[in-house]
């Protein structure tokens, strides 16, 4: 395999979609802002971050063969205004190849300067307390505090969780 | 199991003290979510989007280069229509970023930023200029080998990389941390060579850069001996 290595601290030369927020287009039915600070070991937000999301649709449905009414269900956005923000709409619960079903979820990338290699995690959504309850994920992590750090807080235009690069309240980043 | 990837705590490289997390990452057992990707293709990617060397009418300053190669997952399969994206700095070590406060020249006529798609083969190609070295307050006198970043999606979200591009015989490759944080027999492969056969005569030096992302499936394959 080829290594990784990190985007650097110009990553929006490359990277930068005028439409990289919008995992739905603007105006879809449902949808809601994803929005939340990338914080370093210090608490100070990361404004030099990419984030990436990439989830299925409300009726648990990909986009990996063909865009269908405007859901892309991909989206990016830097940090420069101290947030990320992706519009989306929540996703359909899913079943896996093993028949278990999981909580609705977007899958996350962050790459910024410092970051060597993407860090990987999922953001649930707090509101879902039933699915949730039952994902193989959440249920598996070590305790609530570990959980706490994917839930994704209701707000005024949809949902907020910020992604702790380093320090106590960490966030649970994965191993693919 | 051989170490692919560079330790996300590299201390050398300052940036990481602050910004690599420290905890054991939670080993994921994948879902549809993490075993599809995003379908990114000819709608996000123009013809000339492949040449950084034209801009506001006019050349880029420099030593034209081709750059190609083929993406190809673990097993060999070509990655096929896939996106690309690069970006650089232009021949005098110099991005085209507001925040790039190194005094070198910029280049108007540089775009410093290219796209396609892999073909059939998952073969790609741009044309680009070679970047120049520029310093970074890493460290006392530190400058970055010459590099082009490179950005791959593969077929599914486990495959995302991005990573970046070197130059073969580079003196400042050993001296470079962030080069270096890769574990040792896996850091050539980000190594371009040249290749004489892509050269085009009385036009441009060519180079070859072959990456190889992990397969899109629930497990990693990594041969202890692969080193190629």
């Amino acid at each position: 395999m080829t290594p990784s290595q990190t985007a650097g601290p110009f990553l929006s030369l490359g990277l930068r979609w005028p439409d990289g927020p919008h995992a739905v287009l603007p105006g879809t039915r449902g949808a809601v802002w994803l929005r939340g600070r990338v914080l370093d070991a210090a608490g100070e937000p990361v404004t030099d971050a990419l984030v990436e999301t990439w989830q299925a649709d409300g009726s648990g449905r990909f986009a990996d063969r063909e865009e269908t009414g405007g859901f892309r269900g991909f989206g990016r956005s830097e940090t420069v205004d101290g947030e990320y923000a992706v519009l989306t709409v929540k996703p359909a619960p899913l079943i896996d190849p093993l028949g278990r079903t999981h909580a609705p979820h977007v899958a996350l990338s962050v790459f910024a300067r410092g970051l060597l290699d993407r860090v990987v995690t999922r953001l649930y959504f707090a509101d879902e307390v039933a699915a949730n309850s039952d994902d193989p994920l959440l249920t598996s992590l070590p305790d609530d505090a570990a959980r706490r750090t994917l839930l994704a807080e209701p707000s005024a235009d949809g949902y907020r969780l910020d992604l702790v690069l380093q320090g106590s309240d960490e966030t649970v980043f994965f191993a693919l | 199991m051989t170490q692919t990837h560079p330790a996300l705590l590299s201390p050398e490289y300052l940036s990481t003290r602050t910004r690599a997390p420290l905890r054991t990452p939670f080993r994921l057992q994948l879902g549809p979510t993490e075993l599809t990707g995003p379908l990114l293709g000819e709608a996000r990617v123009r013809a000339e989007d492949a040449d950084l060397t034209r801009a506001a009418d006019g050349e880029a300053v420099g030593q034209r280069i081709l750059v190609t190669g083929r993406v190809l997952e673990e097993d060999g399969r070509p990655v096929r229509a896939s996106l690309i994206e690069v970006w650089q700095a232009n021949a005098a070590g110099r991005y085209r970023h507001t925040l790039d406060r190194w005094p070198a020249p910029i280049d108007p006529h540089f775009t410093g930023a290219g796209r396609t798609l892999t073909d059939d083969e998952g073969r790609y190609a741009f044309l680009t200029i070679r970047p120049g070295s520029y310093p970074w307050r890493n460290h006392d006198n530190a400058w970055r080998p010459a590099h082009l970043h490179f950005s791959l999606f593969g077929r599914a979200f486990v495959q995302r990389l991005v990573t970046q591009m070197y130059f073969p015989d580079d003196p400042l490759l050993a001296l470079d941390p962030i080069y270096q944080a890769v574990p040792e027999p896996a850091r050539r492969r980000l190594v371009s060579r040249y290749d004489h056969d892509v050269t085009e005569p009385e036009w441009a030096l060519g180079y070859r850069f072959d990456i190889v992302l992990r397969g899109a499936t629930a497990t990693p394959f990594e041969d202890p001996g692969d080193d190629a």
